[in-house]
């Protein structure tokens, strides 16, 4: 799936690219400091549910920031990216002014460019291993950023150049679930010349994408763009329908289709089963977001419901937990407090969503540990008992255990109480295929290489194999998923 | 989308409606529920699938009108189109010879109720069904239980329509006059806690059909918890249907109101929008 290191270098060898390292020195290109996102005002920005926070690099900035990538013989950083995304190709191409080709070049080997700009923990992969972080000691080249900008600019260019697609070969593939695993998935195998539907339970295509992460980070407007190129290469998307429910996988065969992609996430939320956690006020964060995001429920024009609160507590340290607080606030919380059993170091949060919610005043509790809710007569919660913790030896994670204080419990008021400690992966497809392979924690084992489960011609990827873990992992896992796919379809073909 | 084919109004409150779901009409099973949308706008509500026709490709739904997407839903007419329906979704009852089946319906339930007491005759079971309701026209689909019933006892709370009284107290006197295997109940969280009671009493395995709040219906969200023998469980993957002696219905009857505050002003602006 990897761009090969000849095939690199051979790009990095063009006339355009030679010349362009020419024109500035490199020492020169170090000495610029790494560009700044602009963002929109804190205060104002809570307010408003659906303003993104990020307002994306000027023309300009971007060519700047892309400047300063000394275009490496050795590009650390595609190392560092699921996707294999051919990094230095489309920073030299903005830099150069060429966005719509920096924009082609991401969308050789990722369907969902300006979704991951925004969304990747980039600090983590593919700027973790850029040149400037491991030999300069110096911030990174923003390649999130960057990405975000081209992708933007083809969108708003309104000249969106799709990928070419082979001619079809006829052959009917089925993904099941519209998250990113699916629709990259989908993206290279309508590439490849298959006919590709996509069965989505929900009312809405996108997944998590949709249902999960608030328009103030991921606008919907903007995974919508995305999703048109796929329907436009030839992608079918059929919404209301639970594949092993509405049909079974018997059924959909005896349509014609030949193999199955299962990515269908980690859609089970996970409570701690402490005492109180059923009091009304106290829901998992997928419900919370999901009745805002999916369900418009914060405008009065549409009809779900959803709690506001005055004292929310989000209990957990993760993205989800970082969403569901700045809602909370944006919902009209006076006070919004993140509840979190570790410290701030091994917040699996992005750090530029923790910066965030800081920024617009969110509390954060470190260190402390839900233990106990109560509730008034009504059977609201009104109260949560905490208790402190202490860092000891590293887990099976590799990071700090938490140990409780004993004696430390104390009380904290609060109305409203989102638990964001985690999914688990949704049983309703494992309970559909008893004869598949899922391990004890109920993911669906899968080849690591060509992702297929223990059932031939069935193949899976995203949190349904991971239990939990991101948008760019799992549209990694689609990408692979689909190779696999094609060998196991032509070894089917040519006996 | 699906398009409704038919609409009966079986009293004041409650509309009986025939809608296309060739998918769901041919996969669905007694005790499976749908979710359903009336518009973009609307929200996601659950129905238990009263009855099926595989060869039309059609569902009966049965509502009762008692907020803003309920009455939306009643106010639709043949030939508009709801905009999304999704299922069959849930466990399906485990139907099995038993001996003899004592089925408790109350108000709305009844509707859910027959496609189980159908299932239940139809593998050779002796049915008692006890239909419950405040007022005689509340009593909904007789001819249609009657069908699949050995026998039918009515009760009403004012005494309209057969026997005065609770259903627990028509489920009583059959229990006192022969030997029951296994009790279903479906109707009002209340209904169903104080048939459990009286079961518990006599030691009839019971199982009960829960309506609790629900957003996807496919496990995402955890509105639809429940404890069950002291253990958290999802309504809409684990249930609906759940043994009756170990579901704690004071908690379910508290969430149950979980979203009464929201609900209400929303129904109160739906109405004002009406009237304009």
């Amino acid at each position: 799936m990897a761009f090969s290191k000849e095939y690199l270098k051979e790009q990095r060898d063009t006339e355009w690219r030679v010349n362009l390292r020419k024109q500035i020195p490199g020492k020169e290109r170090t000495a610029i400091p790494r560009v700044k996102m602009p963002e929109e005002d804190p205060r104002e920005r809570a307010k408003e549910q659906k303003k993104e926070v990020n307002k994306g690099l000027s023309e300009k900035q971007a060519m700047v920031e892309a400047s300063r990538c000394l275009d490496c013989v050795n590009p650390t950083c595609i190392d560092g990216c699921p996707v294999s995304i051919n990094i230095p190709e489309f920073i030299k191409n903005i830099e150069r002014g060429a966005f719509l080709e920096a924009a082609a070049t991401l969308k050789e080997t990722n369907a969902l460019p300006a979704v991951c700009g925004r969304v990747c923990p980039q600090e983590k992969q593919c700027e973790a291993n850029c040149f400037y972080v491991q030999k300069l000691k110096k911030p990174a080249i923003a390649i999130g950023y960057l990405e975000r900008f081209a992708a933007d600019y083809e969108r708003e260019s309104g000249q969106i150049r799709l990928p070419e697609i082979a001619p079809s070969n006829g052959i009917k593939v089925a993904a099941v679930g519209s998250g990113p695993s699916s629709l990259a998935f989908a993206g290279d195998m309508v590439k490849a010349g298959y006919q590709v539907t996509v069965f989505e339970a929900l009312h809405e295509i996108g997944g998590v994408l949709k249902y999960g992460i608030p328009e103030f980070r991921l606008p919907n407007a903007t995974v919508d763009v995305e999703l048109d190129s796929l329907t436009k290469m030839g992608v079918i998307f059929e919404k209301n329908f639970v594949v092993g429910r509405t049909a079974t996988f018997d059924d959909l065969k005896e349509m014609g289709f030949k193999a199955f992609f299962i990515g269908s996430g980690a859609g089970l939320p996970n409570f701690m089963h402490v005492p109180g956690e059923n009091y009304n006020g106290i829901l998992s964060a997928n419900e919370y977001l999901t009745r805002v995001n999916l369900m418009n429920a914060a405008d009065p024009g549409y009809d779900t419901p959803v709690l506001r609160g005055r004292n929310v507590v989000v209990v957990g340290g993760g993205n989800t937990a970082m969403d569901s607080v700045r809602t909370a606030k944006r919902l009209g919380a006076e006070r919004a407090v993140i509840v979190y059993r570790r410290s701030r170091v091994e917040m699996p949060a992005r750090v530029e969503e923790i910066k965030h919610a800081e920024e617009e005043g969110i509390e954060f509790l470190n260190l402390n540990n839900p233990v106990e809710y109560f509730a008034g007569d009504d059977g609201r919660v009104n109260r949560v008992r905490l208790q402190k913790m202490e860092l000891g030896e590293p887990d099976a994670s590799g990071r700090r255990r938490p140990v409780p204080i004993e004696g430390s419990e104390y009380d904290l008021a609060t109305d409203l109480v989102i638990v964001a400690i985690g999914v688990s992966p949704n049983p309703l497809i494992p309970a559909a295929l008893p004869e598949l392979k899922v391990s004890r924690w109920g993911t669906i084992e899968v080849d690591p290489e060509t992702h297929q489960s223990s059932i031939p011609g069935i193949f899976a990827g995203g949190d349904i194999i991971r239990g939990g873990a991101s948008v760019i992992l799992a549209m990694g896992d689609g990408r692979r998923a689909a190779a696999g796919m094609d060998q196991y379809l032509k070894n089917q073909r040519t006996p | 989308m699906s398009t409704i084919l038919q609409k009966e109004k079986l009293s004041d409150k409650v509309c009986r409606f025939v809608i296309d779901a060739p998918y769901i009409a041919k996969s669905r099973k007694p005790g499976h529920f749908i979710i359903l949308r009336t518009d973009p706008k609307g929200e996601r509500i659950p129905l238990t699938i009263a009855s099926a026709d595989k060869e039309q490709g059609t569902l009966t739904l049965i509502v009762q009108n008692v907020g803003v997407t309920t009455n939306k839903l009643c106010n639709m007419e043949v030939g508009e189109k709801l905009s999304d329906v999704v299922g069959p979704l849930g466990q399906a009852t485990h139907i099995a010879k038993k001996g003899t089946i004592l089925a408790c319906g109350g108000g709305v339930g009844i509707a859910p109720l027959l496609p189980i007491v159908e299932g239940f005759q139809k593998a050779g079971n002796r049915v008692i069904t006890v239909l419950a309701a405040r007022t005689k026209n509340l009593i909904m689909l007789e001819k249609e239980i009657r069908r699949w019933s050995d026998e039918v006892v009515i009760m009403t709370d004012d005494g309209s329509y057969g026997e005065k009284g609770l259903v627990t107290q028509g489920a009583e006197k059959v229990i006192n006059r022969e030997k029951i295997d296994e009790c279903i109940t479906i109707g009002p969280a209340i209904m169903m806690k104080y048939t459990a009671l009286l079961t518990k009493k006599y030691h009839i395995p019971t199982q009960a059909s829960l309506n609790s709040i629900m957003v996807d219906g496919t496990g995402m969200c955890g509105a639809c918890r429940v404890t069950v023998g002291g253990k958290t469980r999802f309504t809409c993957i684990d249930g609906p249907e759940f043994n009756a002696h170990e579901i704690d219905f004071d908690e379910l009857l508290k969430r149950l109101g979980g979203y009464a505050e929201e609900e209400k002003a929303a129904y109160e602006r739906f109405l004002a929008s009406e009237k304009k």
